[in-house]
This record gives C-alpha cells, structure tokens and sequence, in this order.
C-alpha cells in the first residue's frame, strides 16, 4: 500500500517536517524564563485556608483493600455520613499511585479524594509540601491535641512538616527482636540483649547448627531494621528539605562490619524474606530475625506458615557501649485529610476514628499507633494464643524507642538500598565496601527532588 | 504511527483518488481514525513539545528543559542501558523473526500453521500479563524452568536480576512477548513473493541459502524497515517490564532504569512536568530520527520500486 504515494510527496514530507522543525526551534529561541522547576523546597506552604464548607456533603475516601473493611464498618456506625470508597494500591511495596493522582489533580484543579490512606510512610513529605500541599494541618483545628497526645512517642513524626501535623498515623512498625523460642531451647540458647551478643550468637549458630539464620540483609527494608536501631546517621533531616548523610559515621560501619561478619559466616542471608525461595528453604531455619512488629502475624504466621507456639518477640538489641537501646521502624500507614475537602469535619471525624477506634484498631492486622488501642490490640494477640511469650512488654518498650534521628524523606530509603546495596552484596561485596557507593546513591537521589545534602 | 500519518496525507492528495467517486468513501473509512490520532496522539505530542519549552509558571524557557534534564545523574545511564538493549533487542528481532520465517515458509509447510499459531500466542497475551508471568518465570525458586536458571548459576532472584543481565533478560521478555506477530507478518510478506520467481530461481540451481540471502530477503526488506522502525520506537519507550520486574524485585532495579522511567520520576515524583515533557521529547526525536532514516534509506514510501 505504500507504493501508492507519489515520489513528489515525499518532498512535501520534507517541506511539512522543515516548516515544523522552525517553527519549534522558534519557540525554542523565545526563552524568557527560567528552567527551574517550582523550587518547591524554598515556597514554605501559604497558611491553610480551608475552602467554603458544605455540611453533611458526601467525602472520598482513597483506601487499600486491607483497610476497606475498616471504612465500612464507620460507615455503619455512622449510617448519616455519605461516603464514596474507592479501593486502590495504598501505595503499599513501593507504588505511587497517591502521589500520581494528586499530582494530576492539583493540574486540573479537582478530583483530590478527602480522605486518603497510604501504606508508605515517606508520603507525608509530599503531602505537606508545596505551594498547596495535598494534606491539611491537623492540628490546626480539626482534630484535638489530646487525640494527637494519645499517639505512641514520636509516632506522628512522619507527618510533622513545617510546624504542622499532616496526618495521622495508623500503625507502627517497631522493630523488635523475632526468635524461635523452640529452636532456641532445643539448641540450649537464649535470646540475646546486646548485639554483641547477637554477632556471638550469630557465629555460634554458624558453626555449631550450620544453615540457621539469625537475620537477612537482602531486604529493602534492611536498613530501617539494622542501620536505624544502630543510630546511623543516613537519613537526618536538619530542616526542611536539608537532609545529613553520613554513612562512614562510626555508628554505621559498626552495623556494616557486624554484618559482613556473619553474612560471611553464612547465619545472616543476602536473601529476602519473602523470596519464593526464601519461603521454601529457610524459613523453617530461622533462629532470629530481627523485624518489624508485622513480621509477627504477616510473615511468620501468614508467610512461613510456623506453627502457634513457636515465635516469641524480645526487646530490641542495645550496643554495648550506648546509654539506651534504640530501634527504627518499617513502614506504617497514613490517614491524609484534603486540603481541599468541603467537608472537613466529616474527613476528620473519619480519620480520627480510623486510627483511634477500638472498635477498628483493636482487632486491625497491624500494631495501632494509638496507645489506647494498642493496648487492646495486644490483649487481643495475647487471646489468639499464636506466640511463644507474651508480645506485649517487648512491643510496647519498642514503641517508645524508635530513634528519632532517622527522618522520613521524599525518595525512598528502601529503593535506594535494594537497587545500589542488595545486587553489590549479591557481585560479593560487603557492605563496608559498599557504604561509599551507597551513599553517593542516596546523595543522588536527594539533590534532584530539592534537597540539600551534607 | 508517524508512517500511517504521512501515507494518509499523501494518499489524501494522492490526484487518482481525489477524481474516483470510490476515493471519497475512504474518507470515511479514515475519519474516525484520523479523529482518534488527533485526539490521544497529535494533540498530546504539541502539548509535550509545549511543555518542554516552557516552566511551570508557563514562560517560554527555550532548551532550558532539556539540558537541565541531560545534566542529571540519571540520564546517560538510562540512555546507555536503553542503547545497549536496543542494540541485543533490533538484532535477535531482525535475525530470529526473519530466519524463523524463512523456515516456516520454506522448510516446514506441514507443521507452519501449527507454529504460526504458538509463535502468535504469547503476542495475544496483553502485554502487562505476559510481563507478569515472566516475573513467575524468573525466580529460579519459584520458576518452572529453574534448573536451566540455576544451571547458569543463578540461585536467587537477586542475583537473575544483577544489573549486568537487565538488557538481555528484557531482550527475551520483548521477543517472547512480541516477535511472534512479526513471524506472523513476515510470512506473509514472503508469501506475496511470486512463485515464478522462486521457482525459476531454483531452475537455475540457487541453493535455499542463495533463495533466502539474494530473492527473500531482498523483497521483503520494507517490511523489515518497516518491523524496525516500529521496534525501534517501542524499545526506546521500554517501561513496562523495568517498572513490574522492580516492584517485584522489592526495588532492585533502579526506579530510572529506562528514559521513560526517568521521565515518569520527573512527573510523578518531583511534581516536575515540563523536564518529563523534556524527556520524551527527546524520545520523540530519537524515534523520529530513525524513522526518517531507515524510511530514507530504504524507500519505504517510494512507488517506483517493487
């Protein structure tokens, strides 16, 4: 069919694609401004404004399908309030679905929902930034200081920006220290306090029951699990968008090095916990595993599939040499209110009952961020009978230590150590050889989305 | 795309056409498309151009956009990477999917249909699924074809996915997932060979080698331009596969691995619109570009040949 064209068409075709080319490098000529995109670091957020308000008018709510549940059952309680629930991602493992949507509404002008969980605990820093961030303050106003006060030491950080509160936190993801109290006892070990002597532990296993692990280092989370709770300097916001990185700080070589240790003696795994093979060959051999207060329920009892009465949770591990043990946290989710919402009192009312309702929380999947309901939520983990020891002094010491010197950031700490870290261990470097090209990552990473690094 | 746009215009002016009564009900034909194209690809290709000469105060800031974009970190890598896969992509696609249907056409008439038929199949699949099935195939735990990962020494997923491998494992996915519609193709494009030719060809003794190497191949090199050009343009847009096999992969690959998903960090998470406009105007070009010359260099709009 293309023989058809006449020869002297092909000419116009060049004339069209001439005439086209000048005419944009025309446009291209005309500058006049500049290239930078909104610096979005330096316009602090004008005071919120909430826009004209319609009582009783019907609310958005964005949830992921493991919160969905939650939201019908406020429905119920609240047969008067007109909801519209949209199920979507929640952002879980990594999507970006919230930050894509809101970015293109906030070009139309519409369509923001009024209430918006997201599973990754980062989103607050987009949330609350920019000329009109997404999230409304709060503090200011919407929900009561004494609520917030009820919230678990340090837990709202995530969502503290500028002297303002942008959401509400619905779980907690401590880390505390995961064991298999019936290997422990059949091995005749007991559950370390220090990481000193963990990595004693740790080489023991490897050479007394070879194939046991005490922990894995191919997770994306790793860092939040070992380098957190070692207090290393990586990820410390000074301001808004100034950010430290210093990963050749003797408070994490001391974690690389730990590491290294036993990854080369083969009781810490390059793996991930949830890698198909993962799952199928080691899970039954792992002796510790220090994790997130979800591994629990989430990996031991719904992944690997241990049987009740084996998985106890002790407090997390302490340094040596430090006045007090430390511990970082994986995840967690967020409860957005719009800044754009016409009915914001509706939009609290639900978040605030979200994240704080017994009749919700107590009975969730994850660790409630709200001591009340945690503690609720504990009996009701204490009632299910599935672990070895009781969870709830372990959980609720880890709680109130999450060391407040890692920040949330605007690109994923996460991301940053499974596409530089996890393939440089994978090629058989350790980590210690790794943290300088790790931290060029991270440094990378933070420059084009408005930080400054030093 | 570019191709159809042109050939209808011309066609459009095209004097035999615009004189035969039947001519006219080719507008119709071509309208809705044409409505289609100007909807979701002019209209959105003068936007993108628009933006990546402008900021987000809607001022004209001339090339700012694109070297601003060029001097970032992450946009020689991702352009090495998506040169080195186009390079391992456009000539496994060229050489298997010509030779496989030079054999289809010549050596195996008997069981053609039925492979015709497999070749096709995994093509019918939309592209995101066959893309997810890959993520299955690739776990050397989890995979049917395990052994064949681990006898390659590979016992992890981590390490299937090491940053070396990332070209040619795309490379299969793109050819499993989309070479069988070019096998399909092309064998059609050889059956529209006259068989006069080839027999006379054989008369005259040329071996199948010398059939395929001096009469196929030959006569059906437009649509091989014509594979090429298309590919070309896809492979520069790869997105898909980097993006699913990074979720899946908890991240493993670097969420800027292609230039479209660096454009895609741009607008989604720097909220920064007009560098990803920058981006894939860039794309646009480099498309454009080798469209231009493999369509100049081999005549594909010339009627006088063929």
């Amino acid at each position: 069919m293309n023989n058809d064209v006449p020869v002297s068409s092909r000419r116009q075709l060049r004339h069209t694609a001439v005439a086209a080319l000048g005419a944009v490098s025309l446009l291209a000529l005309a500058a006049c401004g500049s290239a930078d995109p909104t610096p979005a670091a330096t316009s602090s957020p004008a005071a919120f404004k909430p826009v004209a308000q319609e009582e009783g008018s019907e609310i958005t709510v964005w949830a992921d399908a493991g919160r969905v549940p939650g939201v019908q059952a406020y429905q119920k309680a609240h047969p008067d309030v007109k909801l519209k629930i949209v199920t979507y991602s929640g952002n879980a493992n990594g999507a970006n679905d919230l930050q894509t949507k809101v970015q293109l509404f906030d070009r139309t002008g519409s369509g923001w929902p009024d209430v918006a969980f997201s599973a990754n605990v980062n989103d607050g820093t987009w949330a609350a930034q920019g000329k009109t961030p997404y999230a409304a303050p709060v503090d200011k106003g919407l929900v009561p200081a004494a609520t917030l006060n009820g919230f678990a030491y340090g837990a709202l950080n995530p969502c503290k920006f500028n002297g303002g509160t942008y959401c509400l936190r619905n779980d907690l993801a401590q880390n505390v220290l995961w064991y298999n109290k019936k290997l422990m006892d059949k091995f005749g070990y007991t559950a370390p306090t220090t990481w000193e002597e963990y990595q004693a532990l740790g080489e023991k296993v490897a050479k007394e029951h070879p194939g046991y692990l005490v922990g894995t280092a191919g997770d994306a989370w790793s860092p939040e699990v070992y380098f957190w709770a070692s207090q290393c300097p990586a990820s410390t916001t000074t301001g808004a968008k100034k950010v430290t990185v210093d990963l050749q700080d003797a408070k994490c070589t001391r974690m690389a090095k730990l590491l290294d240790t036993l990854i080369a003696k083969g009781s810490v795994s390059k793996d991930t916990v949830f890698s198909a093979g993962f799952i199928k060959n080691q899970a039954a051999k792992v002796l510790m595993l220090p994790g997130p207060s979800w591994y629990g329920q989430v990996l031991f009892n719904s992944t690997f599939k241990i049987p009740k009465g084996q998985i106890a949770a002790a407090a997390p591990l302490k340094f040596e040499g430090d006045d007090k043990n430390y511990t970082g946290n994986v995840g967690g989710g967020l409860w957005f209110v719009s800044s754009h919402s016409k009915n914001l009192k509706a939009a609290s009312d639900l978040v605030t009952w979200m994240t704080t309702s017994d009749d919700y929380q107590a009975t969730a999947g994850t660790y409630p961020a709200y001591k009340p309901a945690a503690d609720k939520w504990l009996a009701g983990q204490l009632k299910t009978g599935y672990f070895a020891n009781d969870i709830d002094p372990a959980f609720k010491e880890a709680a109130e230590l999450i060391w407040p010197g890692w920040s949330a950031t605007q690109y994923s700490q996460e991301a940053i150590y499974s596409s530089t870290v996890i393939p440089a261990l994978n090629s058989g470097k350790t980590l210690t050889d790794t943290l300088g090209t790790w931290q060029t990552a991270i440094t990378d990473k933070a420059k084009p989305l408005g930080y400054t690094v030093n | 795309m570019t191709t159809h746009l042109a050939t209808e215009r011309s066609g459009r002016r095209g004097a035999r056409s615009a004189r035969n009564p039947v001519g006219r009900a080719g507008y119709v034909f071509v309208s809705g498309y044409v409505l289609l194209l100007l909807a979701f690809g002019v209209l959105p290709t003068c936007y993108a151009v628009w933006l990546a000469l402008s900021n987000s105060r809607n001022q004209l800031v001339g090339i700012g956009n694109f070297t601003r974009t060029f001097s970032d970190y992450r946009f020689g890598p991702a352009f090495v990477h998506i040169g080195l896969y186009l390079v391992i992509w456009l000539a496994s696609l060229m050489i298997l999917v010509v030779l496989l249907s030079l054999m289809l056409h010549g050596r195996m008439r008997r069981a053609s249909t039925t492979l015709r038929f497999l070749f096709y199949l995994p093509g019918a699949l939309a592209g995101v699924a066959s893309v997810l099935l890959f993520l299955i195939l690739l776990d050397p735990a989890a995979s049917p074809v395990g052994w064949l990962l681990k006898a390659f020494g590979w016992e992890t997923l981590a390490q299937v996915n090491a940053p070396g491998h990332l070209p040619v494992l795309f490379t299969v996915i793109a050819f499993w997932t989309g070479a069988g519609g070019w096998i399909v193709v092309m064998y059609g494009a050889l059956n529209s060979i006259p068989d006069e030719i080839l027999e006379a060809a054989r008369i005259d003794g040329a071996s199948t080698l010398q059939i395929a190497l001096r009469i196929q191949i030959p006569m059906i090199t437009k649509w091989i331009a014509y594979m090429l050009i298309l590919a070309f343009a896809a492979g520069t847009q790869l997105f898909v596969e980097p993006q699913l096999v990074s979720l899946a992969s908890w991240g493993m690959i670097p969420d800027s691995w292609s230039p479209n998903q660096l454009s895609y960090q741009y607008a989604f998470q720097a909220g920064d619109f007009n560098g990803a406009a920058a981006l894939s105007v860039d794309l646009l070009v480099l498309g454009l570009a080798c469209a231009a010359l493999v369509v100049f260099r081999t005549g594909l709009f010339d009627r006088d040949e063929g």
